[in-house]
Formats: C-alpha cells, sequence, structure tokens
C-alpha cells in the first residue's frame, strides 16, 4: 500500500477516540477545577476554615432521639452526631423495609385475586399512594392527621393494656434482660433451635430423595425450636416485659417511639408498599401459565406448586426492582426534615451544618453515605443478577 | 372453468347465558367460593361503612359559601372548601397573583396556550407537528415568560422570586424535564461507548447523582451552588433549584434511555457500521430513534417522579404547590384547616401523574401492537 493512499490521522477512529476523551478529560478537570478554585476563594473570602477539624469538638446542642447510642449533651462530638445520624437513618430504613414488604406482598397478592372488591381495593390504593408525592404524604399524616387526632398522653390510644398511642408517641413493651447467665441460654437456645429447623429440613430433603415420601421437616423443626424456648423460659426466665404504664398526665416505662418517627414510618411504608406491591403484581403475572399446568399436570397440590413452582421464578422478577424500593426508602427517609425525626440528613446536613457552617465537609460525608449504600445495594443486585441467570440456563 | 368456492364460516353461536353477562360475572367475581362470598360481604360492609361518612365531609356536608372562617366554624362536621375557594389563586399561582387577582389572566393565557400546543401535538394528524413542537420548546418558554413576569410587554411585573404554587411546580417540572433529557441521552451514550474515559466519567456521574437523596443535592444547590461559581453571578433561588433538578434527573433519565439502547439488536449497529457511518449518524438515525420508542414508558415514569419530586424545594423554602397550600392553612385566618390545604394539593399532583401514568400505558399498548402485527 503507498503512502499516499492511507487514511489520514484524522480520521482514524483510534486516533479520534484519543482526541475525544482528551478534550472531554480536560473540559471537566477544567470544570472541577474552577469549581474547587472558586469554592476556596469564596470560603476564604467569607472566613470559613474547612476541614475536617471540627469533628473533635464538642457538639453545643442535644441530640433528641437516639435508641442505642448514649449522647451526652457538652461532652460528646461531632462525629457522634454523625454516627447518630447514620443509626437513626437505619433505624427507619429497617423499620420501614419491614412494613412495607408486608404491605405490599399483601396489596400485590390482592391485587390479583379473583374477587373484585379486593383486586378493586388494592387498585384504588396502589393508584393513590403511587401518584401523590411522598413528602406531601408525610406532611399530611403528620399535620392533617396524627398531631390534631391523635389525644393527648392522659387519655392514651391503647390497644390491651401493652401498647398505647397519643400525640406524642407509640408506646410499646420493653423486654428487658435478667443479669446472670439466663440471657445467654436463650441465645444459645435460638441457635439450636435454627439448627434444628436447618437439619431437619436437610434431612427431610434427603429422605425424599430416598424413599420418595416427604416428611415434614420444616414442622418436626419449628416445633423443636419452640419446645426449646419454652422449656429456657420456664426454667431460667431470661427476659422479663416492662410495659407502659398511664399515669396522671403521662406514660411511663416501656419504650417510646416518638411520634416523628412513627408518622415517618407510617408514611414511607404506606407509600413504598405502593410501589412493592406493583413488583409482586408484575412478577405473579410473568410466570407464564403453562408453568401452572404443568405443575398441575404433574399432580402437585396447589401449596406445593406455588412453594416449588410459581413463588421461585416470581420472585426472581419480584427481588430486583423491591430492593431498589428498598434503597429509594432509605434516601427518602431523608424527608425527615418535614416531621423533625433526627436522622442523617436532618440531624447533620441540618443542625450540625447550622452550628457549625461546615457546608462544604458536612454536605459531602452525607451524600457520602448514600453513595456508598446505593453502590452496595447495586453490587449485592449485580451478584444476584448474575446468580440468578445461571440458574436459568 | 372451474366454478371456485368461497369459504363461508358459519356464524358462531353466542356462549350460553351461564357463561356471560352479569350474571356470570357476579359468580366468578363476587360469590366464586364460600370464603371469596364472605370476603365480599366484609367490604361491602367496610364500604359502607367508610363511604357515607365521606361523602358527607367532603359533598354534602361541605361548606363551600361565604369568604371568611365563621361559615366554616359554624358547621365543623363537613369540609371546609370555602378556605380552598377563597385562596384558590394564591394556591394555584403564588404570592403576587393572590394579592394583585387581575393580573391572573396572564398564567392562565399561558396555561391555555401551552394546552393548545400540547393538544396540537398529542392529536394524530394535524399538519406541522415538527414546527409546532420546536416552537413548543424553543419559542413558547419566552412567550410564556413575557406573559407572565410581564416586564417585556409592559405588564405590571411579577417577579420570579414570588411565582408560587402550581405555577411554580410547573415551571420547575417543565424545565427539569427539557434539560433531563438531552443530558440524560448525552450520559447514556457516554455509559455505552467504547472510549474507557468517557464510559468512566459517564458512570461516576450518574452513580453520584443517583445514589445521593435528591434533598442532599437541594441543599447543595441552595447553600453550596452560590460557593461554586465566582461572586459576580448571583443566582436566584428558582434558578438554583432548577439547576439541581436538572442535574439530578439527567441521570435517572440516563438510566431510562439505556434501557432502551440495550434493548436494540447487534445487527443494528453492525448495519449502520456496514453503511459506512460515522458514530454521530450511526445512533443519530439509526439507534436512537428506536431506542428512544422503546424507552418512552420509562422516560414518562422518570417525568412522573421528576414532577413529584419538584414538591421536595418546599424544604429549601420555596413557595411551590405543597408549600403554598401549607403556608396558607398557616394562616392566621385559616388555621386548622391543614386536611383540606393538603388534600386539594394532592388531588392536583393525582390529576398531573395519573394523566401521565396512563399517557405512558397508552403508548406502550401501541408500541405492543405495532410489534405483534
Amino acid at each position: 500500500m503507498s503512502g499516499k493512499s492511507r487514511i489520514p490521522f484524522y480520521r482514524n477512529p483510534a486516533v479520534r477516540g484519543v482526541i475525544a476523551q482528551a478534550v472531554v478529560l480536560g473540559l471537566v478537570a477544567w470544570a472541577l477545577f474552577t469549581i474547587f478554585n472558586n469554592t476556596v476563594g469564596n470560603l476564604r473570602a467569607r472566613g470559613i476554615q474547612t476541614g475536617f477539624q471540627f469533628l473533635d469538638q464538642v457538639a453545643p446542642f442535644a441530640v433528641g432521639y437516639s435508641p442505642f447510642i448514649d449522647f451526652k449533651l457538652g461532652e460528646s462530638p461531632y462525629w457522634l452526631v454523625f454516627v447518630i445520624g447514620i443509626q437513626n437513618t437505619i433505624l427507619i430504613s429497617i423499620l420501614g423495609i419491614i412494613a412495607a414488604t408486608t404491605i405490599g406482598f399483601i396489596i400485590g397478592v390482592m391485587r390479583l385475586s379473583p374477587n373484585f372488591f379486593l383486586s378493586r381495593f388494592a387498585q384504588v390504593y396502589i393508584e393513590t399512594f403511587r401518584n401523590i408525592p411522598v413528602l406531601l404524604q408525610i406532611m399530611f399524616w403528620n399535620f392533617a392527621v396524627f398531631l390534631p387526632l391523635l389525644p393527648f398522653p392522659k387519655d392514651s390510644l391503647g390497644i390491651g393494656d401493652e401498647v398505647f398511642l397519643n400525640n406524642r408517641g407509640l408506646y410499646i413493651p420493653k423486654p428487658i434482660f435478667m443479669d446472670g447467665a439466663a440471657p445467654w441460654v436463650l441465645v444459645a437456645a435460638v441457635a439450636l433451635g435454627l439448627l434444628a429447623i436447618i437439619l431437619l429440613h436437610r434431612w427431610a430433603k434427603e429422605r425424599q430423595y430416598m424413599t420418595g415420601e416427604r416428611p415434614p421437616g420444616l414442622l418436626y423443626g419449628i416445633a423443636v425450636a419452640l419446645g426449646l424456648l419454652v422449656v429456657v423460659f420456664a426454667l431460667f426466665e431470661p427476659l422479663r416485659f416492662e410495659f407502659p404504664v398511664l399515669g396522671r398526665f403521662n406514660l411511663t416505662g416501656g419504650i417510646q417511639v416518638p411520634l416523628p418517627l412513627f408518622t415517618l414510618w407510617f408514611a414511607l411504608s404506606t407509600y413504598t408498599a405502593s410501589f412493592i406491591a406493583e413488583n409482586v403484581r408484575a412478577g405473579i403475572v410473568s410466570v407464564s401459565k403453562g408453568q401452572t399446568e404443568a405443575a398441575q399436570s404433574l399432580g402437585l397440590k396447589r401449596a406445593p406448586m406455588l412453594r416449588l413452582v410459581i413463588i421461585p421464578q416470581a420472585l426472581r422478577v419480584i427481588i430486583p426492582p423491591t430492593i431498589n424500593q428498598y434503597l429509594n426508602l432509605t434516601k427518602n427517609s431523608s424527608l425527615a426534615v418535614a416531621v423533625a425525626y433526627e436522622e442523617l440528613v436532618s440531624l447533620w446536613a441540618g443542625i450540625a451544618l447550622n452550628q457549625t457552617g461546615q457546608a462544604l465537609v458536612i454536605i459531602a460525608m452525607t451524600i457520602g453515605v448514600y453513595v456508598t449504600l446505593s453502590l452496595l445495594t447495586s453490587l449485592v443486585l449485580n451478584v444476584y443478577n448474575r446468580r440468578v441467570q445461571l440458574v436459568e440456563r | 372453468m372451474a366454478e371456485s368456492v368461497v369459504f363461508q364460516p358459519i356464524v358462531s353461536r353466542p356462549p350460553p347465558l351461564s357463561e356471560t353477562g352479569l350474571w356470570h360475572w357476579a359468580r366468578e367475581r363476587l360469590f366464586g367460593s364460600v370464603t371469596n362470598s364472605l370476603v365480599t360481604l366484609i367490604c361491602i360492609y367496610i364500604l359502607y361503612l367508610l363511604i357515607p361518612p365521606m361523602l358527607s365531609w367532603a359533598v354534602f356536608n361541605a361548606n363551600i359559601s361565604g369568604t371568611d372562617r365563621s361559615v366554616c366554624a359554624a358547621n365543623p362536621g363537613g369540609a371546609c372548601w370555602t378556605f380552598i375557594k377563597v385562596r384558590f389563586v394564591q394556591i394555584i399561582f403564588g404570592l403576587h397573583f393572590g394579592q394583585h387577582p387581575e393580573e391572573v389572566w396572564r398564567p392562565v393565557l399561558g396555561f391555555a396556550m401551552l394546552a393548545g400546543l400540547f393538544a396540537w401535538l398529542l392529536v394524530p394528524r394535524t399538519p406541522y407537528k415538527v414546527q409546532v413542537g420546536l416552537f413548543t420548546l424553543f419559542g413558547f418558554p419566552f412567550i410564556a415568560y413575557a406573559l407572565i413576569q410581564g416586564e417585556w410587554l409592559g405588564l405590571p411585573i411579577a417577579p420570579t422570586n414570588e411565582w408560587g404554587g402550581f405555577l411554580l411546580t410547573f415551571t420547575l417540572a417543565s424545565v427539569g424535564m427539557v434539560f433531563a433529557l438531552p443530558l440524560g441521552i448525552i450520559l447514556a451514550l457516554g455509559r455505552r461507548s467504547n472510549l474507557p474515559i468517557i464510559r468512566a466519567i459517564s458512570i461516576a456521574y450518574i452513580e453520584l447523582w443517583r445514589g445521593a437523596p435528591l434533598i442532599t443535592v437541594l441543599f447543595m444547590a441552595s447553600v453550596m451552588l452560590p460557593l461554586f461559581f465566582s461572586h459576580e453571578i448571583d443566582l436566584n433561588k428558582v434558578v438554583r433549584a432548577m439547576i439541581g433538578i436538572s442535574l439530578f434527573q439527567s441521570a435517572y433519565m440516563a438510566e431510562a434511555v439505556r434501557g432502551g439502547l440495550q434493548a436494540i439488536p447487534r445487527g443494528q449497529y453492525e448495519a449502520a457500521d456496514s453503511l459506512g457511518l460515522g458514530y454521530w449518524k450511526k445512533m443519530g438515525l439509526i439507534i436512537l430513534p428506536q431506542s428512544l420508542k422503546i424507552s418512552i414508558p420509562s422516560i414518562v415514569n422518570t417525568y412522573m417522579t421528576l414532577f413529584k419530586d419538584t414538591s421536595l424545594v418546599a424544604i429549601i423554602g420555596l413557595l411551590d404547590l405543597l408549600n403554598m397550600a401549607q403556608t396558607a392553612s398557616r394562616s392566621l385566618e385559616w388555621k386548622g384547616y391543614d386536611f383540606e390545604a393538603y388534600v386539594f394539593a394532592a388531588s392536583i399532583y393525582w390529576v398531573c401523574t395519573y394523566s401521565m401514568s396512563r399517557y405512558s400505558q397508552h403508548i406502550e399498548r401501541k408500541l405492543d401492537t405495532s410489534k405483534r402485527g
């Protein structure tokens, strides 16, 4: 090939690629540098020292709610406030995820019910909760329902004599572990019970392979575990419950779930449940009718058909978008600002930021926590998807 | 010549009466089994408990006459729509138009024009769709701004920071939608690119924004954006929120568009390559027209989220629909009518989002039949 007919270098895709990337990289670097430069300049002009030094200083404000970590006003440093924020975010997320999953599954299955009323009710639920902004729902429940309509502590709504609800929050019994070895016996009993369930389940499976008959292994396992618990409770009394008691003006004892946490939990779970319900419905619908017919022609009864054929295939469709909803719930918990529940954003990016003025560091740390959570979630999802794909082939 | 016989099917007989009609439907859907019948009865009882009081509160026993709270105070058993009636202009168009109700025709005219343009675009078989579309995107916003803000046309000025209520929500959402889509397409292309640095930058951008909650982004936009620019540039709070929303939603848009890109079979890329098309022509003429069509439902879904999420600007103190309704219900005059305010705002959000979701389902169905046919 002669030198003349060669492609000029500016038409060579490889060269163009390198040039394009260099230009983009240059632009991004320039933009970041400009932002950095301006920020440093602006901060200096305002006399703000940026850095992580403030984390060790004592926080001059009280933290309203911290169920597990002890916060002492005038002693605890800022980094503890950050940790408490994360703790409260995790608390509301876990509570919300459990409730949203439960409600979502019930509504999703109801949506597919042959009964006209049930399926219409589920549809109305889904369309109502899904199409209204979650912030509006949080505010609605807080300012228009719970705060004005719940009674004062002295007229608390009681469910039995154990659980109370009033305009300060929800009061539930508090388990108190006794001193000494008894709680450890309980832990051991729970572990043993779980082990028994797993082993008996395995044994039942093996029996089925050998003989074709499947003994109810899971049932035996649960019976053994429950029996163990009964024996432990009867012999050792490892824990007692402290019940909330209604006094003249207030409730004492038990665990108090403050009203902001209760409201946020209620609003987030009902909102997220509408999305999970749609996922559940889509998942069950996605299992083709042929699968049901095949299972029936194998002579499976309804329960094993659901357990062995339908649900495993539906779960493959349900789980990934549902995990994304869990992540959304966690991110939406930052709307706690509206009801003054002190999670990461309202405590750290709100109160602590106002106290210190360290906008740069504090916002970066806050976003860092959420991005870490989100990346972990996508990691889990990728692993799950890969495993599911392997099962498919 | 052989006589041709045309096959004439016999008209099929109607199904037996027991398999059709209301009776069959009721037997299947209401009283299929014992549990089913029981559930039906319980449901009817619950509806009986719920519906009459709700209707009585919202309709039959509601207050709408008069102009102050004495009407509602006299009849506390019903909803106080008087409050909504009195504050309607304020909740829909914001503080400025609430104080100057004689100027309300300006935003109303703006919305009417937009509705006309949309009708033109959505109704099939109207001419000049492309031109009208381009005008809606690039011409109309300036006309609307001139009309509502008023300065360019010599009308009394309605400063943008006093726009509020549904007008502000709508403006924020429209700006977000217009900017997030092209940004999202570019990011999605970047994420699917063969060039490692461009791919890495796109992925980093998308994951960073998608990982953070919108509220922190808005905090950042309202607290830190001024720090990022040199001090000559002074951005209005509304514009800052617009930047935050657009950048944030563009990451979600990128993921919606990427789904469509991934659904295009590899043969299409190879066909474009073998025609000798360069990257931009390949994408612009072959890949994107097909993939955007596929991803319309997820794009509309992202738009729905964007629309609902504009309500978060209430937290950084902008008076959007949510915040305006709340502020109105906290005024001294109408204290205690939060319920009505939230129900009103919620129903506006609901109508907008629900119609978007119906539209997306409609498009999805249309695409589905085209595939089958």
